[in-house]
């Protein structure tokens, strides 16, 4: 794919981000162009209205979320590497390779897909799920079928079967137990990215 | 007796027309003469044209029968075997399969070793048994006739409209590979290696060649759905095994039909005739019969959603049209030469989403039942009957070499066929499926009835061998429904396959389904692939904007959100759960005096405020007189009925609080008006004490609200509830799921998390509450009477109040041991706001005497705890 002259050469620490991410030169290679086809502006650099561009994100009801979900906090701009260490989440997890252990967990091991499930709704970061930033992610998916009343009571719901320690909100542990029965490997995967 | 069994009668289940009897019998009927000369019946045609024949026959046989001549006289009573038989025997057949099936059931230690239907086939064994003792002739047999119009058809929709739609697409590639290959390869490699050693001289002389045996491969190669449900259904294993089997087994019948007619058609043709051409032909009418047959039960399953989109006038006879219209679907494909099974199977799954919102709900649960009765019903006959045609010397040839090389190549090609596809199908799987999963799968290869009702349909003109190739079916069958059966369960878990997770729903796990789909969609979107979920994405818009737009009726389009719905029956179900509990603990207290309703409701408002206006909507369904409520499912109502239980309870209750309470509790209220009405089934309703409770308070409490003016209850009750119902509406799931796991221990631990489900503020006030409880009621001062909410005096009969004493004396923990944390005394300590919100003195002189006779009245007192001390309620 691609055109000749492109390869993975060109694309800066490209063996090292293989390396981290697990991402083929074919991958990686096909990411970029994808980024650089986003990246209207050609600085190498990707904003959130640039992700806005896609059109199909715009109808997606939480893509608003999802944009923020790539941007580390304080940060206005992601740049190539941080990309395809986000997506690298959504890689397959790999049965027959073992890792060493003393590295650090792959990014699309279960618990870091998870970790960045638990991020896109954490907005402001601060570890937890309060219900403000639940509703507002329910509020997305379901729209004008419900009522803000509903809406309210689903998130307190949602809440409290999560909610562990009654501090009215959801810890990233607490995220974990409540979805320990879902095969977290099938459900963030994409099977183009393997 | 014995000479009626020359009818060689057979079964039918009626209940495609399930709705009009005399038109099921008409149609369902069936009637083959397979009498001993006879031989086999194949062919409907000839059959159904002898039925109206020998019925009449049989009814001017019974009216001569009777006199023995010219009637002299009035016959009183006359026996008339002949005139019924037919359907007599139907019916006597089902219900003894149906006996069977309970016999079975009763003994549950041998149905968790070997599964259910290989027990129905040595039922079938022993039924086959004492007929052939009695006529020495097997009159009974599975005839394909039967088989295919009257018992398959029910069983394949039922597995049609419940297939998990979603999981099913997903796998969809993996399932059609094995069911498209899978099964050719079978066929193909079953007959070639047969010719082979028939060739070799492995099974001495057979007049067979090599379409023949083509011909009995793809017989042969189809995985049965009947059987695979059968016993798959008893050994949970995951999710996407499952689904891969059930879904091959269901698929795979297109080809198998393919397959069986185009060698079918060859073997008349005879070898020589065959050439490049009609191999073409056939190849292009597999896809023909296989995607004819998907189209025409996608047309059917389409009509039907539009049909019940308008059937709200007849709702009665509404899930009738499900059953109807997919037999339909079933006969259409058949008529058309396609593939039936693919036909209802697809009409089941396009319907189901449809129909299961526009129908009623009562409807809908009508048609889950009904058609799990059909379809278990006549797969216990299939089983039962599969046995009871063993039991015949006719078919049984012997070919020892035949049989025992067909029984080890369908074993290890299944092997073969499994393994190879997997290993291809895993490079492209997302998640790949494992080596156990596959041995399961091939293991999983049942054969049943299918494949005996294509073989006892094969031409016995056409090919010799017909009988040693049923029998060899036979065995084939016995061995892998009952070995394979058996060995099943022992193997899935000896090799510790992954189980279905049984999990309780959460709300949580939905909605993160929910969130991980659009997610997916959006890093494919970010990424710029075109995969799996961009495909099942666009479908879901498409069918957003078109698909339940003209299928699904507009007031069911607003409440189809599915985490919604999830939220819904969760609601519902904590509510049914909290009832029950108030009556296994013997205190319908609560939900049966009116003021204690208020309570509940309370209790209701602060935890679940959501959830009143769903149950109301749901219970007050069938009654007019809250008809005006009932509409809307908009919490505000909820709210504002509470203003009115506040406004309106308290006069009522002061002046006939006795009456009230006599006329609350509980006798069956519809059970003294008796109507027959083939229309309305909503008259007596029976059983659904807990909404028939809800009903009637509801309604007296619409009456009060009528009749009391004075709103005495003040605006600050229901402000503080409503700011309340922020904080604490929501315990219900933790503390109800608790209350579940309370009863296995840990008891101390589960209390205190259920009391303080309750929130900050419950806990907080729920103190000074039973303090003043203990004023009240424990310590009969009146110089604290005037401090008491009246309200609260009423409201807590005094063995409850007692029952606050005795619990505020001890430690949480230890009043956990004696009762849940939510009983009625309990709920109000969520709901403190009563208390602290007013005083008025004026009703305490009503109020203590109409305690006091309601508790004479109350017939079952809740449980005091023991021995109460005090004399002021006795």
């Amino acid at each position: 794919m691609g055109s000749s002259n492109s390869s993975v050469n060109n694309i800066p620490n490209a063996q090292e981000l293989m390396q981290e991410t697990g991402f083929s030169a074919a991958h990686i290679l096909r990411l970029h162009e994808r980024f650089e086809f986003l990246d209207k502006h050609k600085c190498g650099q990707l904003r959130p209205q640039d992700f806005g561009a896609v059109q199909e994100l715009a109808l997606n009801p939480i893509g608003d979320s999802i944009i923020s979900a790539f941007f580390s906090p304080g940060q206005e701009t992601v740049d190539f590497a941080s990309f395809v260490r986000i997506l690298a989440h959504f890689r397959p997890t790999d049965r027959n390779q073992s890792r060493d252990g003393a590295q650090q967990e792959p990014a699309n091991s279960s618990i870091r897909k998870l970790k960045f499930a638990f991020q896109m709704y954490d907005q402001d970061r601060d570890g937890k799920i309060s219900r403000a930033e639940l509703l507002q992610v329910l509020r997305a998916m379901l729209g004008i079928q419900v009522t803000e009343e509903q809406l309210q009571s689903i998130a307190e719901r949602a809440i409290q079967e999560a909610d562990l320690d009654r501090d009215d909100a959801i810890s990233f542990d607490e995220f974990r137990k409540s979805l320990e029965k879902v095969d977290i490997d099938h459900k963030m995967s994409i099977r183009f990215l393997r | 007796m014995a000479a009626t069994w020359q009818f060689a009668l057979f079964l039918c289940m009626m209940l495609m027309v399930s709705t009009s009897p005399s038109l099921a019998n008409d149609n369902t009927e069936h009637f083959t003469t397979a009498s001993s000369d006879h031989g086999t019946a194949s062919g409907s045609d000839s059959e159904q044209g002898t039925h109206p024949g020998s019925e009449t026959s049989d009814t001017s046989h019974g009216e001569s029968g009777h006199g023995g001549g010219p009637i002299t006289t009035l016959p009183i009573v006359s026996w008339k075997w002949e005139h019924v038989s037919t359907p007599y025997l139907v019916a006597l057949w089902i219900l003894v399969s149906w006996l069977c099936k309970l016999v079975i059931e009763a003994n549950h230690h041998v149905t968790s070793v070997i599964p259910e239907s290989a027990l129905l086939i040595c039922f079938g064994f022993i039924l086959g048994g004492i007929i052939w003792g009695a006529d020495k002739v097997q009159t009974f047999k599975l005839t394909p006739t039967v088989f295919f119009f009257y018992l398959l058809p029910q069983i394949i929709l039922d597995a049609g409209y419940s297939m998990p739609n979603k999981l099913f697409f997903s796998n969809m590639g993996a399932i059609l590979i094995y069911a498209v290959i899978g099964t050719c390869w079978n066929a193909a490699s079953l007959g070639l290696s047969l010719w082979g050693c028939h060739k070799g001289g492995a099974m001495g002389d057979l007049d067979l060649g090599l379409l023949q045996y083509l011909l009995f491969g793809s017989l042969m190669a189809a995985v049965d759905p009947v059987a695979v449900i059968a016993v798959f259904e008893q050994v949970h294993v995951n999710e996407v095994l499952f689904i891969m089997v059930f879904g091959e087994s269901l698929l795979n019948d297109g080809v198998t039909v393919v397959l069986f007619n185009v060698f079918d058609a060859f073997v008349s043709l005879g070898g020589d005739k065959i050439d490049a051409v009609e191999i073409i032909k056939g190849i292009i009418s597999f896809f023909v019969v296989a995607f004819g047959g998907s189209l025409v039960g996608f047309v059917f399953g389409l009509l039907i959603s539009l049909l019940t989109r308008c059937t709200k006038n007849i709702q009665i006879i509404e899930p009738g049209f499900v059953f109807v219209l997919g037999y339909l679907a079933y006969l259409t494909a058949e008529m058309l030469s396609l593939s039936a099974i693919l036909s209802i199977v697809f009409c089941g799954m396009c319907c189901q989403k449809y129909i299961n919102s526009n129908m009623d709900e009562r409807s809908v649960t009508t048609v889950r039942y009904v058609m799990k009765v059909l379809a278990n019903g006549s797969e216990t006959i299939i089983f039962v009957f599969l046995g009871i045609s063993a039991i015949d010397k006719e078919i049984w040839v012997w070919n020892t070499g035949f049989i025992l090389l067909t029984l080890l190549f369908v074993l290890v090609y299944r092997f073969i066929g499994v393994f190879f596809l997997t290993w291809i199908l895993n490079k492209f799987r997302l998640v790949p499926v494992e080596l156990i999963d596959q041995v399961i799968m091939s293991y999983g290869g049942l054969r049943g009835a299918v494949a005996y009702g294509l073989a006892v349909m094969l031409d016995e003109n056409k090919i010799k061998e017909k009988n040693l190739m049923v029998s060899t079916t036979l065995i084939v069958v016995y061995f892998t429904v009952i070995l394979q059966g058996i060995t099943m369960k022992p193997l899935v878990n000896w090799l510790k396959v992954k189980r279905a997770a049984v999990g309780e729903l959460t709300l949580i796990e939905k909605v993160q389904d929910k969130v991980f789909d659009h997610m997916l969609v959006a890093i494919e979107d970010i990424s710029g692939q075109i995969g799996h979920n961009y495909m099942r994405d666009k479908w879901n818009n498409f069918e957003e904007k078109w698909m339940t737009c003209i299928l699904m009726k507009p007031s069911a389009r607003k409440n189809r959100d599915y985490v919604f719905k999830v939220f819904h029956k969760l609601n519902l179900k904590d509510a049914m759960r909290y009832v029950t509990e108030g009556e296994r603990r013997g205190s319908l207290e609560f939900v049966r005096n009116e003021t204690a309703f208020i309570d509940f409701k309370k209790k209701f408002d602060d935890d679940f405020s959501e959830v009143m206006p769903d149950i109301m909507a749901d219970t007050s369904d069938d009654y007019s007189d809250t008809s005006d409520m009932r509409r809307d499912p908009v919490p505000s109502v909820s709210l504002e009925m509470h203003e009115q239980t506040m406004n309106g309870m308290r006069p009522l209750e002061d002046v006939n609080s006795h009456h009230l309470l006599q006329q609350h509790l509980y006798k069956g209220r519809k059970q003294h008006r008796h109507r027959y009405s083939r229309s309305h089934f909503d008259v007596n309703k029976d059983e659904n004490e807990v909404q028939e409770i809800f009903q009637r308070t509801m309604r007296t409490r619409l009456e009060s609200f009528k009749s009391g003016k004075m709103g005495v209850a003040p605006l600050k009750h229901i402000t503080k509830h409503l700011k309340k119902d922020q904080q604490q509406k929501m315990p219900n799931g933790k503390s109800l799921d608790k209350s579940k796991t309370y009863h296995s221990g840990d008891e101390d631990f589960e209390f205190s998390e259920g009391d303080s489900a309750s929130g900050f503020e419950a806990s907080a006030s729920s103190f000074p509450m039973r303090v003043t409880y203990r004023a009240g009621a424990g310590i009969e001062n009146p110089a604290f009477m005037p401090d008491l909410d009246p309200m609260a005096q009423v409201q807590i009969p005094p063995w409850l109040a007692e029952a606050e004493v005795d619990s505020s004396m001890v430690a949480p923990s230890q009043r956990a041991q004696l009762r849940l944390p939510w009983t009625p005394s309990n709920l109000r300590r969520l709901a403190p706001l009563r208390i602290s919100a007013h005083s008025t003195d004026s009703f305490m002189l009503a109020d203590a005497p109409a305690a006091q006779q309601r508790d004479n009245d109350q017939l079952p007192p809740p449980p005091p705890p023991p021995a109460p001390p005090h004399g002021d309620h006795m």
